[in-house]
């Protein structure tokens, strides 16, 4: 996906919904045209800018803690045996649990601030990064392993030198999908129960009957996913350097 | 090349003897009962056809296989094989991330013994082989016999008495695979080497022994012993008649 292709796209679409607006004639309390949605973005724009550095902050935090525990539970599962025993099945359980239905509880436990949102997040990315990562890190090339085992590497420096390395673009796999679901975790997060955030500032405009400035936020929050995974598309690119050359060379 | 030789002293290269090896593998025997000795210092080819178990003879020396084998590998004068043998396969399995002088010192560097001394004796050995422009490239930045190359000196920078081999330049054409059997038999000279080959002229160009894998459970046959050293060149008379006998011999085992 480029940049250039994606801001086609996204005018593509914003010219259908104006063509769509103007051949109904909905009444702009169901449906806005994106004109309507850009004035009321220029109305409102700094409690967008606020609300959505809220929302943004819950997305960031909860992917550093959600990354974090998901790397550590991937190699601790790699590392030792009885730990991927025990561990492995809790991961497949807890996503017999759908993650949304927590976060009623999550505020309760956690209160309206930003801890609920960002254990929502949490929650929703951590088995997407352990799983992948723990997929690359057992899927290593087993002709690595008879080789460095020949070469009497220790398990630790395996795993340093080898498995880690080549378990990096399942890695980023995992990253980017989590990326991709973490807005949805701290939004959810924010409509359960919230005083801020771009999530809060929808319900509220949505009661108001504020439809365009309810677009106006959703379409900040595109922005801002968007943005973000694109960021961490880019990182994932430079820290797996070795994957570009190849994929230049093809 | 300059001679970087493992060590001209032969008695360091152990001989490698098995005894009653038996080894079966999803209910079948590939070896049974089988005795044989490795001579030590010297180059021993194994040829044969596909499936024979041909590389499962090296696992088993090199120690990959633990599991489902009786019998005894020994090595002469030493308790224990491990830390004895480098292992080379087809692929060069070079590590995508690493530089190609990285990836010759992978053995030092997984073990925690990197130095730099070790370091600049991979960019000596690299330059030797041609690839001076090449020490901070990426494996993906190499031609396939240029990494069959790099993974020739990290099995020599192993710097083990016993080298094993399977099949290491069937993947190269022709011509850069008789420039790597050159490079090769100069680097490991004085080494005990055991290489698997379908290659008849490779096995005649590099072994001082050779001999023929074949049947279930798998026997070795007398070995051949090739006039003078090796690196032999390819169009030597007594080559090309060996060759043709060797074929024959293949082939009249192959169809039983």
């Amino acid at each position: 996906m480029n940049l250039r292709r994606l801001t086609l796209i996204a005018a593509g679409i914003v010219i259908i919904w104006q063509v769509v607006v103007w051949l109904t004639g909905v009444p702009p309390y169901i449906l806005p045209g994106p004109l309507r949605v850009a004035r009321a973005a220029a109305i409102h724009w700094e409690s967008l800018i606020t609300h959505a550095l809220t929302t943004l902050a819950e997305i960031i935090v909860g992917l550093l803690v959600g990354t974090a525990l998901g790397t550590i539970s991937a190699l601790g599962m790699i590392a030792s045996r009885s730990l991927k025993r025990w561990l492995l099945p809790v991961l497949v359980i807890s996503q017999a649990i759908p993650v949304f239905t927590l976060a009623p509880l999550l505020v309760i436990w956690l209160g309206y601030g930003m801890g609920s949102k960002v254990a929502m997040a949490v929650l929703i990315i951590y088995f997407p990064v352990t799983a992948a990562f723990f997929d690359g890190l057992r899927s290593t090339e087993p002709e690595w392993l008879e080789l460095t085992n020949v070469m009497n590497a220790s398990p630790l420096a395996v795993i340093k030198h080898i498995r880690i390395p080549a378990a990096l673009p399942s890695f980023a796999s995992g990253l980017r999908v989590a990326t991709a679901v973490a807005p949805i975790g701290a939004v959810v997060g924010e409509w359960v129960g919230s005083s801020q955030g771009l999530g809060f500032y929808m319900l509220h405009a949505n009661a108001r009957m504020q439809i365009d400035a309810m677009f106006a936020a959703l379409a900040v929050l595109a922005v801002l996913a968007l943005g973000l995974y694109f960021a961490i598309d880019k990182i994932m690119t430079k820290m797996i350097y070795w994957q570009k050359i190849e994929e230049e060379e093809e | 090349m300059t001679g970087n030789h493992i060590s001209s002293d032969q008695s360091a290269s152990p001989s490698i003897f098995l005894e009653n090896v038996n080894f079966s593998y999803k209910g079948e025997d590939l070896f049974q009962s089988l005795d044989f000795k490795v001579e030590g210092g010297l180059w021993t080819c194994f040829i044969g056809p596909s499936g024979v178990g041909k590389s499962t003879f090296l696992r088993l020396i090199s120690g990959s296989i633990q599991e489902g084998f009786t019998g005894s590998i020994r090595f002469e004068n030493r308790k224990t094989g491990k830390g004895l043998t480098a292992w080379m396969a087809q692929k060069d399995l070079l590590l995508p991330w690493l530089s190609v002088v990285d990836n010759v010192c992978l053995g030092a560097r997984l073990r925690g013994e990197i130095t730099g001394e070790i370091r600049e004796k991979a960019v000596m050995l690299i330059q030797g082989v041609g690839l001076g422009d090449y020490i901070r490239s990426l494996p993906s930045e190499l031609s396939g016999g240029m990494r069959q190359r790099v993974a020739l000196l990290r099995t020599f920078m192993e710097d083990r008495p016993v080298i094993l081999m399977d099949e290491p330049f069937s993947a190269l054409d022709a011509l850069t695979r008789l420039k790597l059997q050159d490079i090769a038999a100069d680097l490991v000279k004085g080494a005990t080497v055991l290489m698997v080959t379908h290659d008849p002229l490779e096995a005649l160009r590099l072994g001082h022994r050779i001999h023929v894998m074949n049947g279930k459970p798998a026997t070795l046959s007398k070995p051949l012993i090739p006039p003078g050293n090796p690196p032999r060149k390819p169009g030597e008379r007594t080559i090309i008649s060996l060759q043709a006998d060797l074929l024959n011999l293949l082939e009249a085992e192959g169809s039983p």
